[in-house]
């Protein structure tokens, strides 16, 4: 095998290499509210210096622990994985982990608040229960008749690439979150909720398509979707997810899939 | 405070947990406890595969799983305890794809699969493709569906709830479980859950490195909560550190990099580890890489400025392969470095990955409280567990088939103990140490901060203990580390309210790593050989003779109320496969 000529190296391989990490200081402006303290939310500015390679949580674990312990936000992974750390940041769902201080303009102060249209509970965590329950609703799990095979089902590599995309889902509410639909009615199934559907309407080795449409035929179902496309724009995971709906839509309109 | 009753509660809802809870509900009524979302457990961050000897690709068997296992764990794994994680890998598989799991597939529509490190055809003969996975998400896909069928099954949830205590209760002279006593995260209430029987299935305990794969929630909860009700943790000293972390993050890039054809190379470009492991090369087992990388370093041939990492390498691999075998981890070299995999390669360095030690129990997940002695009514599976199927180290794709092989017979296990006993009477005012411990914490006006303790742990175990230890090393952080225990006396919380205390949460979780710390420190000085994650510089071989033994650590409370660690040894199950040289 040629060894490759490491010497000719990238200017991002130099930039992600130099070692020398040179500080900014921005200014955090984050959504605070605690009803033992307050009825009201209101928002609260934190200077920090930082390097602008690290990320949004790196800057909210800062206040937390050099500034203010009672900052309150959920956050596991920190590399946008599990899903704990979709907030509003510049006005755009994110997850903090996933998303780099130099990549949201450090100049001017960057807005963190809680996702939309879920109960805010203490400063950015907010009631996760709704979300979940829609989750369950549509029945996320696969549902087969008859006696299972001694080994594996099969499913050909084009079967298996239907659904990859909505497998990706971490189920983090950043899209469910985005949909101006969900923010006037919480009733609605929401993205997160269609797209986990998806997942397994679409999965050739899946016998409860038709239960699923049915549900989400309802009229909290997938035709108040109005493909704003904000749910796309927000997904970490860069799911496709109105395509996903859409998909829905034409197989409750056709009943193939 | 509130209490409840459940035949069989379940400490943690990750990989092992839920996999415990599908079977434990169907045959008892059961509670399942988490301090986040089951779905934001740290097994989704798993990558690259389950092991099992399925043969769909070429020839295999789970004889010579067992073998590698054994092998890869530098024979201190418990031979009875390999087999049956090897053998029982088949079903857990296929249980999976059963219960909806989107495995990758081959052409014929079987489950695909693909080479890991240290799994081998025929004894160490050449790589073998064992490892089944979806993508570079196998991990997701897994809490993914044991999530969607805990779903299916009713399975019952308490989401952040925080397990702070665990209850024994003397009857006829034996210690028997009683439950265990959570802090509820959103009001600050506290809990008793009567149970008959509990598993602990609640991760690992990573956090006490600096550069780590690990979750900020990983912090030892399950073991530390357990060790201080007087039970012995095993093997302690032995932690894994993956090879290829992204450089200075700790992210994890899967080690199915290598096995779909990545290579590790230093400044030079040159592919070193064919001089490390001259068979196996870039699959060698993790513990022979990460000590190859470290020495390319050591001796100059590091990479970038300071000359502090190595490159994982997949510039020659086709876009199309990356876009479907790897896809997240390009995408986190993409996010976090800036850098283009396609044409770059990728700085990395070893990460602190996973505990091989922990709570020791028998096959049937039984916990024991000292060498052969079961706790009735108590479990544990997972990584916060020993069985011990990972002796010395653990090879790739083996902990996500651990936490199903073992998860479900703890699940099985614990709920059959359960329909045939009764509950043993919570001991009096069951939540004392849980409160103490928490308005202590809150209460406490101590000058020390959480955030400035936790990071001078890291330093130092970063330092001391990681790839490789000697008896200063390992005595500075001795000594570093009783006297952060001492600063830990008098931390202090800012925030002093009951809803979504996380500042509490952070701070309990710290005394946990603290003593978790003590427990790995005390156990790597007093063993003095080199054997799978643990390497001694000064004692660079292994010793069959005087350590062919388990760790057990026992924490001590003198009558003055001093705490110190006794350390036991258990011996190893052999049965069929002698001790060899190992070499890759």
């Amino acid at each position: 095998m040629s060894t490759p000529t490491l010497e000719k190296h990238s200017d991002a391989l130099d930039a992600a290499e130099s070692g020398a990490s040179h500080l900014i200081t921005v200014t955090l402006r984050i959504r605070r509210f605690n009803s033992e303290v307050s009825d009201e939310a209101n928002w609260i500015d934190y200077q920090l210096d930082i390097d602008p390679k690290e990320r949004v949580l790196d800057a909210l674990h800062k206040v937390k622990w050099e500034i203010d312990g009672t900052l309150t936000f959920r956050r596991s992974c920190a590399h946008g994985i599990c899903g704990s750390d979709a907030m509003r940041i510049n006005g755009r769902n994110r997850l903090a982990c996933k998303t780099l201080i130099k990549d949201i303009n450090p100049e001017k102060p960057i807005t963190v608040e809680p996702i939309k249209g879920l109960t805010v509970l203490k400063d950015l965590v907010v009631d996760m229960d709704p979300f979940f329950q829609a989750y369950r609703d549509v029945m996320p799990f696969l549902i087969t008749k008859g006696n299972e095979p001694t080994r594996e089902r099969l499913q050909s590599p084009e079967d298996r690439e239907r659904f990859d995309d909505t497998t990706k889902c971490i189920l983090c509410a950043a899209c469910t979150s985005s949909c101006p639909v969900f923010w006037n009615d919480g009733q609605y199934f929401g993205p997160a909720a269609i797209v986990n559907a998806h997942r397994f309407i679409f999965d050739s080795r899946d016998e409860g398509g038709e239960q699923r449409l049915e549900i989400l035929n309802d009229k909290d179902g997938v035709w108040r979707c109005r493909t704003t496309f904000n749910c796309t724009d927000a997904c970490p995971r860069g799911i496709e997810v109105t395509k996903a709906i859409q998909e829905v839509k034409r197989a409750l309109i056709t009943r193939r899939f | 405070m509130q209490i409840h009753k459940y035949d069989t509660v379940i400490v943690g809802a990750g990989g092992a947990g839920m996999r415990a809870a599908i079977e434990s509900t169907k045959r008892s009524r059961t509670a399942v406890l988490t301090k986040l979302y089951p779905t934001r457990s740290h097994t989704g961050a798993a990558q690259g595969g389950m092991a099992a000897a399925l043969a769909n690709v070429e020839e295999d068997n789970w004889e010579w799983h067992t073998f590698d296992t054994i092998k890869g764990g530098d024979y201190l794994v418990d031979q009875d305890a390999a087999e049956i994680l090897a053998k029982e890998a088949i079903d857990a598989v296929l249980d999976l794809e059963k219960m909806g799991l989107p495995f990758n597939r081959t052409p014929q529509g079987t489950i695909d699969q693909r080479r890991f490190g240290g799994h081998t055809r025929n004894h160490g003969e050449a790589a073998v493709r064992r490892s089944c996975y979806a993508s570079d998400r196998t991990g997701h896909m897994i809490l993914q569906t044991l999530y969607q069928n805990c779903v299916k099954e009713g399975v019952e949830f308490f989401n952040e709830f925080y397990v702070l205590d665990l209850l024994l209760a003397e009857v006829d002279g034996v210690q028997k479980t009683a439950g265990v006593v959570a802090y509820e995260l959103a009001t600050g209430e506290i809990h008793v859950f009567q149970a008959k029987a509990v598993i602990f299935a609640s991760g690992g305990t990573g956090k006490f490195f600096k550069v780590t794969s690990n979750a900020h929630t990983l912090t030892g909860d399950g073991q530390a909560v357990a060790y201080r009700r007087g039970l012995p943790l095993e093997d302690m000293e032995f932690f894994q550190f993956h090879p290829t972390g992204i450089w200075r993050m700790g992210i994890l890039l899967t080690e199915g990099a290598r096995g779909e054809g990545g290579i590790l190379r230093n400044k030079d470009g040159e592919r070193f580890m064919e001089k490390y492991a001259p068979v196996m090369k870039d699959l060698a087992s993790r513990d022979v890489v990460s000590r190859a990388i470290y020495t390319e370093i050591r001796e100059g041939r590091g990479c970038g400025p300071e000359g502090d990492h190595v490159y994982l390498d997949l510039t020659h691999l086709p876009p199309e392969q990356l876009d479907a075998k790897l896809p997240d981890i390009t995408e986190f070299a993409r996010t976090y470095l800036g850098i283009e995999p396609y044409t770059d390669p990728i700085p990395i360095q070893p990460t602190a990955h996973y505990a091989m030690g922990g709570i020791p129990t028998n096959v049937e997940g039984e916990v024991l409280s000292d060498n052969t002695t079961v706790v009735p009514g108590l479990y544990a599976a997972g990584e916060v567990a020993c069985v011990s199927v990972h002796g010395a180290n653990r090879l790739g794709t083996n902990s996500l088939l651990d936490i199903n092989v073992f998860g479900r017979r703890a699940g099985i296990a614990a709920a059959e103990y359960s329909a045939t006993t009764d509950y043993v009477q919570l001991p009096e005012d069951p939540a004392s140490v849980v409160v103490a411990q928490v308005e202590g914490l809150r209460n406490s006006t101590g000058k020390e901060r959480v955030s400035e303790i936790r990071n001078a742990l890291q330093e130092c175990m970063d330092k001391n203990v990681m790839v490789f230890r000697t008896e200063q090393t390992i005595k500075e952080a001795v000594e570093e580390i009783a006297h952060l225990r001492e600063r830990y006396k008098n931390v202090s919380v800012q925030d002093k309210g009951k809803r979504f205390n996380t500042d509490l949460l952070e701070a309990i979780e710290l005394g946990n790593l603290l003593d978790l710390a003590e427990v790995m420190a005390i156990s790597a000085l007093a063993r003095k050989e080199s054997r799978g994650g643990h390497y001694r510089e000064d004692y660079p071989n292994r010793d069959d003779i005087n350590f062919m033994r388990h760790t057990m650590a026992y924490r001590e409370v003198g009558a003055d109320g001093t705490e110190s660690i006794r350390l036991d040894y258990k011996p190893v199950v052999q049965t069929r496969y002698q001790p060899m040289e190992r070499k890759y």
